[in-house]
């Protein structure tokens, strides 16, 4: 594109190692990274740019009774105001499965922050000044914010002509989807019980906070459609929602990977995309968004709050005998993906464990609260906080080692879940617990350096000094969860790669073009990692990942590995084929192995499986190149039943178990984690340095959550009270421990490679893993996420 | 107003600055250097972390005003800077961190014509942290490495053996998302024994 200086570059990777599957190949945009020049979408950049600008609402629920943006319209700089009655006609709203966000507010705001007009100005202050000159008159509304409220008699409908097709069976139109599973006869086999125990737990919301914010470049094409740069996780998901209410067909809306700060779930939902493009068809000039941390915080859904009610049952010796559970989740104004979230926490409620009698149910509530829906680890995660805290009670009613009493109770190969679906691949749940219990303890009182008394910074309270060790008491805490793999319940979830091979300089090479969204979790470099394995070629170029290719997916549920790997090992075995077809052709008459063995392509050659060179594939190609696009699938699942909750719809698993070490200033309830150990089954390590980072950072996320992260929303305004970094705290290098990480290789039959994903399960045991290790330290209950210094000290 | 400083060993000029520009947003948007990054604009995150006469600020919350006739080390700029500094031998003899006479003297060679190119990463080679957090697996989505990168350059080159609570304490103004940290601690103290056997005479 013409103008744009900063785009989103093809990248290639040669080397003289061979770099493939299983190695810790160095990502191929590491360079770029670490020397300021990698493009991401808050650094797209175009001569003649204009920056837009979101005006937003400052209350939960109201009326909009008028908008005036004279005012704003006549300020000097400005280019373009619009609001609701300047979409273009026909479709006005968006939405992941329900399409009930509105792009622009109208008639109504339905939560705090809600985007009601846009500016476009030649500098972003301009835009941010003009905006505050637009004048918004409210009528403002009760809010609804939690289960009880929202069910009232009388309570205001968040939607009040609700046409998606949950409707007919949820009980109250202010409930997104609900969810049972009955399996079993749960209040028969609790007469089996010799313990039982009930706990409420409740989650508070977190966010995401990927460090770059939302933002994109938008350059309206000559032919009346607009070129999109900008940092989401799946394109043509995007797309799809964009183009109808441009009014444009999908083709004119051309939209281009730029680089992405993170995403966490946070970037399945559209931000700025629409208004980026309304703004650049308006004003006929090309429209960058940037939010701050601010507007980030409302430009993206959270992860569901959660209340959740749970009883388990066990015999003498230790033996699980029934579970019954009420999983309420907050999904605030929209729907966003809350039905999934839905159909996982329930699915996944029993945790990796063998119950076989059991009564569930889950939730998802419309409210006036913020809106929420993707993030790591997807309902599976506050599951887990419940589910986790439950077994520790249990254990220590029946006096019994709590690593022991989950090994006893744990899952293995075959085992079914609530919904009557057998565990069909390794799940070694029991041996993850005995990996991570038996890894050496951090020394106590580390705090103590040699000779020189405390080091405070190894202490709760760190530098502001606030004890020297004394009062300081330690836990340990187990924890281990399952998560699924892969979006569920029959979706067809597929991914494309195109892949073409040729030879340049004397030297096959390789380009690998999928519209896969590359977050940071390192799926660039495992693709030109399979492409070496599968292809003999050494150097690999990944192509920005853009709309000209199939779709691939989202970026999120662990996923992107299984299915873009997946086409991409596909694809490459096709294109191998190929060459091997043009190999017999062209030299096939001159050596009987053309025609019997298995021919490998290895380091640039065509070799038979004992080794034998064939044939240089630089030979067979000659000016030749071969260039394939196609489509692959994993398993299909199925839906839920609607009443039982019966049906096959997961196709993988992952599970991680971890191990926490805390110590806790009794005194001032202050929690220093002083390590998290982690051990996690990946399948198949395709690159074992990524696979470490991920499990770590996922570990950290969970840790965030147990001691610090919480969205904090008004109960009676619905308003959002800490919508910055100040306030909204994330953990520092000064709060997060060494994660030891131990990897099992136990492969799955049905994946690529045999591989598992692994983005997510490390963030659901975690947080309970802290939980229960500040519940050894304190001997307190603490049933809430984050622990707060006042739940520590009473007070 | 205009404003004029040194950014990389060159005099930049801006025009038309509007007295309420951050550092930040002259650097990224004026002057073509968005290898500071923007992540909260608040001062809590320290993506936008420079040099400004040697010392490592938040560019976010410096008004591009008081920069005036000063000196500015971005990531942009880093491997240079640590090139020069590695050449004037480091820091080993006891002195540390760079002053402002110092940092007024040292003068990058000019930005390769072509800021896209990734051929200009091989004629200037990465600074000794730069590398290090490549292969200790310290980058994932990358947003966070500009600030942290220049952070952890300055500690080294005011510690060249730092313990790990004094790495954590170093960056502990940098936030990251995707790592976890391990691997950042990782990647300093590789940087800081690629360092110790670099002055012993083993050689890089
Ligand atoms: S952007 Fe400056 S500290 Fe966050
Ligand atoms: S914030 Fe993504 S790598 Fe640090």
């Amino acid at each position: 594109m013409a103008g744009v200086t900063r785009t989103p570059t093809h990248l290639t990777q040669g080397g003289k190692t061979r770099a493939g599957i299983g190695e810790s190949t160095l990502r191929p945009d590491g360079t770029l990274k670490v020397t300021g020049e990698f493009a991401y979408s808050s650094d797209m950049w175009h001569e003649d740019m204009l920056w837009g600008f979101t005006l937003r609402s400052t209350v939960a629920h109201a009326e909009i009774l008028s908008i005036d943006t004279a005012e704003a319209l006549a300020t000097p700089g400005v280019y373009a105001v619009l609001t609701y009655d300047d979409l273009p006609t026909g479709v006005k709203n968006y939405g992941l499965e329900i399409q009930d966000t509105p792009v622009l507010a109208h008639g109504k705001v339905r939560h705090h922050g809600e985007p009601v007009a846009l500016v476009a100005a030649d500098h972003p202050e301009t835009a941010r000044r003009a905006a505050a000159k637009i004048r918004i008159e409210y009528r403002e509304l009760p809010v609804v914010t939690d289960e009880a409220s929202a069910t009232a008699e009388g309570a205001p409908l968040i939607h009040e002509n609700r046409t998606d097709h949950h409707i007919g069976h949820v009980p109250h139109p202010n409930i997104v989807h609900r969810q049972p599973i009955i399996r079993g006869n749960a209040d028969e086999a609790a007469k089996r019980a010799d313990v039982i125990v009930s706990g409420e737990y409740v989650f508070g919301m977190q966010d995401q906070a990927f460090l770059g914010p939302e933002s994109g470049l938008a350059v309206p094409g000559e032919d009346g459609g607009v070129d999109l740069y900008v940092a989401t996780q799946w394109l043509h998901s995007d797309l799809r929602q964009i183009a109808p209410v441009l009014g444009l067909p999908e083709e004119k809306v051309r939209m281009t990977l730029s680089g992405v700060g993170g995403a966490f779930g946070g970037r399945e939902d559209l931000s700025m995309q629409i208004h980026a493009c309304l703004l650049a068809l308006r004003t006929g000039k090309p429209v960058k968004i940037v939010y701050n941390r601010f507007e980030s915080f409302f430009g993206h859904v959270h992860r569901h709050p959660a209340r959740l009610w749970y009883e388990h049952g066990a015999t003498k010796d230790g033996k699980l005998t029934h579970m019954k559970c009420r999983i309420v989740l907050d999904g605030g104004a929209y729907a966003s993906a809350s039905p999934a979230v839905v159909g996982n926490a329930s699915s996944l409620s029993v945790g990796p464990y063998v119950v076989d009698d059991v009564d569930i149910e889950a939730i998802a509530l419309y409210s006036n609260n913020p809106p929420c829906g993707a993030m790591r680890g997807f309902g599976a995660v506050q599951a887990c906080f419940a589910y986790e805290a439950q077994m520790d009670k249990l254990a220590a009613k029946l006096g019994l080692d709590p690593v022991a009493f989950r090994q006893l109770n744990a899952m293995e190969q075959g085992t079914l879940l609530p919904t009557g679906q057998p565990v069909d691949s390794p799940a070694p749940v029991a041996e993850l617990l005995r990996r991570v219990k038996a890894m050496p303890l951090p020394p106590e009182q580390q705090w103590l350096t040699a000779g020189a008394g405390a080091d405070v910074r190894a202490l709760p309270g760190g530098l502001s000094n606030t004890t020297h060790g004394e009062g300081v008491v330690r836990g340990i805490g187990y924890a281990v969860g399952i998560k699924n793999v892969g979006f569920s319940e029959g979706f067809d979830d597929y991914s494309t790669a195109r892949v073409r091979m040729e030879v340049i300089g004397g030297e096959p090479v390789a380009t690998v073009h999928t519209a896969m969204a590359e977050v940071g979790q390192g799926g660039i470099t495992v693709h030109a990692q399979i492409a070496r394995t599968e292809l003999g070629v050494q150097q690999v170029t990944i192509h920005p990942a853009d709309t000209q290719v199939g779709s691939a997916g989202s970026t999120s549920a662990s996923r992107q590995t299984y299915v873009t790997g997946g086409a991409v090992k596909h694809c490459c075995e096709a294109v191998r084929e190929k060459v091997l077809q043009k190999g017999r052709a062209k030299f096939g008459t001159y050596h009987p192995a053309w025609a019997t063995a298995e021919l490998l392509l290895e380091g640039g050659k065509v070799t038979t499986d004992g080794g034998e060179v064939l044939a240089d594939i630089a030979d067979v190609l000659q000016d030749e190149a071969i260039d394939l696009e196609l489509e692959w699938r994993h398993r299909p699942t199925e839906a839920f039943d609607l009443h039982t909750g019966q049906g096959n719809g997961h196709v993988q698993y992952s599970f991680a178990a971890h191990r926490a070490v805390v110590e806790v200033d009794t005194e001032l309830g202050l929690v220093k984690v002083i390590e998290l150990a982690v051990a996690q089954d990946v399948g198949k390590a395709l690159n074992p340095l990524s696979v470490v980072g991920q499990i770590q950072g996922g570990t950290t996320q969970g840790l965030g959550v147990a001691v610090m992260e919480e969205i904090i929303v008004d109960p009676k305004t619905a308003k959002v009270r800490n919508p910055s970094f100040t306030d909204y705290l994330i953990p520092t290098i000064l709060d997060t421990p060494t994660i030891p990480v131990d990897v099992l290789e136990l492969a799955d039959e049905h994946a690529p490679y045999g591989l598992r994903g692994i983005g997510e399960a490390p963030t659901l045991s975690s947080t309970p893993a802290v939980l229960a290790a500040i519940r050894n330290a304190t001997g307190l209950e603490l049933n809430k996420t984050p622990v707060r210094p006042e739940h520590l000290t009473g007070t | 107003m205009r404003v004029t400083f040194t950014v990389n060993g060159r005099r930049q000029e801006a025009d038309d600055v509007w007295e309420g520009e951050s550092l930040l947003y002259v650097l990224r948007e004026r002057m073509g250097l968005p290898g500071s990054k923007n992540a909260c604009e608040q001062g809590e995150c320290g993506s936008c972390t420079v040099r400004l006469d040697g010392v490592p600020v938040c560019s976010c919350l410096v008004a591009a005003g008081q920069v005036e006739g000063r000196d500015v080390v971005t990531v942009e700029g880093l491997a240079d800077f640590a090139r020069q500094r590695a050449e004037q031998g480091g820091c080993a003899g006891g002195v540390c961190g760079t002053g402002l006479d110092e940092a007024k003297r040292w003068a990058a060679k000019p930005a390769s014509a072509d800021a896209q190119s990734g051929e200009k990463a091989e004629l200037s080679p990465l600074s000794p942290i730069q590398q290090a957090f490549i292969d200790a697996g310290a980058v994932q989505c990358g947003f966070c490495t500009p600030g942290l990168l220049v952070a952890a350059d300055e500690l080294l080159e005011r510690n060249d053996s730092p313990s790990d609570a004094d790495i954590r304490e170093a960056l502990s103004g940098n936030l990251c998302r995707c790592t976890g940290y391990e691997k950042i601690l990782d990647a300093v103290r590789l940087a800081a024994a690629r360092g110790e056997s670099h002055t012993s005479g083993q050689g890089a």
